[in-house]
């Protein structure tokens, strides 16, 4: 994929132009089923010889503990958090995401800067501010949105015997006085800022609300337009793996 | 609002700006101490120093796990956080906030570190307007004097150590600090800071300093009468201004 990025990109790191691997977005709000659907692809990437490796919010070396503290803490500010995310982000492009594309990997990214973005914006923090925060970020070969609507993403959760996370119902900027109403909201907002976001930075959309098969066949078929169209020639059925 | 725009708080808000070893944590300590003398509440606020943050900023500088970007991006996280606990609240109780660093040495440094100008500039774009901000003008030699004197330690990242320029510390922080400076100028002029020579002697610097402080307290509400003029103790707060 070619090495471009959202702005000026990363200090003192040369990147060629051309990275040989890929990097592919799941994006999507807690509870659409994005690990399923990036376990299955990898599952089925590394079965056709693909090396895959996956990353996501939070999990870079430097930042994990310190915003997983921050988290149980009472006042973690939008801005705070906002940068603090980057600074995640930042360290897992350098650290992770480029040295798995400069080996040629397919690197599954569950969530990206997008996720960050929408949840500043639905802070009240300013769009352009956020979008310019990320100019550091290597523009993915592709986004994959999976959209789901807020109350089938409630029941999906609780079905489950799941519960409705503090942060994803957005306690902390008061929207409902209780839980459920709250969550509603939040993931209501959400997910116009995602909608907001699908034409700018060109997402896939893909509908969620069906089946983990159909999603999970939706989705083979996009990696595969994209990576080598003959890996569609057998129909896939996910039951197989 | 932003560090564009003046704020319209009760409060005042005074920076210090320069390299280590220009003086300014002194100068600022001084201050602070003139002014509690004249009744006002000041509290202090420092570079680096937020308690969600400061783990994360240990941890990666011990494993040097920090790129110019990381390291400009949780600065910008600990100032964030910072202004919102320590800068703002006092700033909207009528209360002068005295910063040792600010903004502006995200500016100087995290540029010279070799991230785009335009970037960190934007990073920062949510922090309130000082009041007063002032740039204590050192030249290397003056700084690496006092650094070597004894009174303060050079840090790995001050002197640049990260960017591989030498690995000999005075000679790593006299190049990559002479490219602080020079973003330093740059900033000076385009955000109007105060420009102070940090080379003259500590009371020199501290009247001039009271000079300026001066106009910015007209209107503001003491907490306290001022206590009967004492000789500012020069000594005794400059020794306990070292950071």
């Amino acid at each position: 994929m070619d090495a471009n990025f959202y702005g000026s990109g990363l200090a003192k790191l040369e990147i060629s132009a051309e990275l040989p691997g890929n990097l592919l977005v799941i994006e999507g709000a807690d509870g659409v089923g994005r690990s399923t659907h990036i376990e299955l692809l990898q599952g089925w990437l590394e079965g056709q010889g693909f090396a895959v490796s996956s990353t996501g919010l939070v999990r870079s070396a430097l930042t994990r503990r310190g915003i997983e503290s921050a988290k149980e803490g009472h006042s973690f500010d939008r801005t705070t958090m906002a940068l603090f995310y980057a600074t995640d982000l930042a360290d897992r492009i350098e650290h992770e995401i480029v040295p798995a594309l400069r080996s040629g990997f397919v690197v599954l990214a569950d969530r990206y800067v997008y996720t960050t973005i929408a949840r500043g914006a639905t802070r009240g923090l300013d769009r352009e501010w956020l979008a310019g925060l990320y100019g550091f970020a290597l523009i993915p070969r592709r986004v994959f949105f999976l959209r789901l609507d807020p109350d089938e993403l409630i029941r999906r959760t609780l079905r489950r015997g799941g519960e409705l996370d503090y942060w994803e119902a957005g306690r902390d900027i008061g929207l409902a006085p209780d839980l459920y109403s709250s969550f509603r909201k939040y993931q209501t907002l959400m997910l116009g800022e995602f909608d907001r976001m699908a034409a700018q930075y060109e997402f896939t959309t893909i509908d969620a609300s069906r089946s983990v098969e159909d999603v999970q066949a939706e989705l083979r078929r996009e990696v595969a337009n994209l990576l080598d169209p003959s890996l569609l020639a057998p129909p896939v059925d996910v039951s197989d793996d | 609002m932003g560090i564009h725009d003046s704020h319209n708080f009760p409060g005042r808000l005074i920076v210090v700006e320069g390299i280590d070893g220009s003086g300014k944590s002194t100068q600022l300590s001084l201050l602070q101490t003139f002014l509690v003398s004249e009744g006002y509440d000041v509290p202090f606020t420092e570079w680096n120093s937020s308690p969600i943050v400061k783990d994360t900023t240990k941890r990666g500088k011990k494993k040097n796990l920090f790129s110019p970007t990381t390291f400009s991006l949780i600065h910008a996280t600990d100032f964030a956080d910072r202004h919102e606990r320590s800068i703002l609240p006092p700033l909207q109780a009528g209360l002068i906030v005295l910063a040792d660093r600010y903004a502006y040495t995200a500016f100087a440094r995290d540029v010279a570190r070799g991230c785009d100008r335009t970037w960190v500039r934007n990073l920062y774009h949510f922090a309130t307007c000082p009041d007063l901000a002032l740039y204590f003008k050192v030249d290397i030699d003056t700084a690496v004097a006092r650094i070597t004197g004894g009174r303060i330690q050079i840090k790995f990242h001050e002197a640049g150590m990260d960017l591989g320029l030498s690995p000999d510390p005075i000679t790593s922080f006299r190049m990559f600090q002479g490219t602080v400076l020079g973003e330093y100028d740059r900033v000076a002029e385009e955000f109007g800071l105060t420009v102070l020579d940090g080379s003259r002697s500590v009371v020199e610097q501290q009247r001039e300093m009271r000079r300026l402080v001066k106009p910015i307290l007209k209107g503001l509400r003491r907490a306290r009468a001022p206590r009967p003029a004492a000789a500012p103790s020069v000594a005794a707060a400059a020794g306990s201004a070292t950071r």
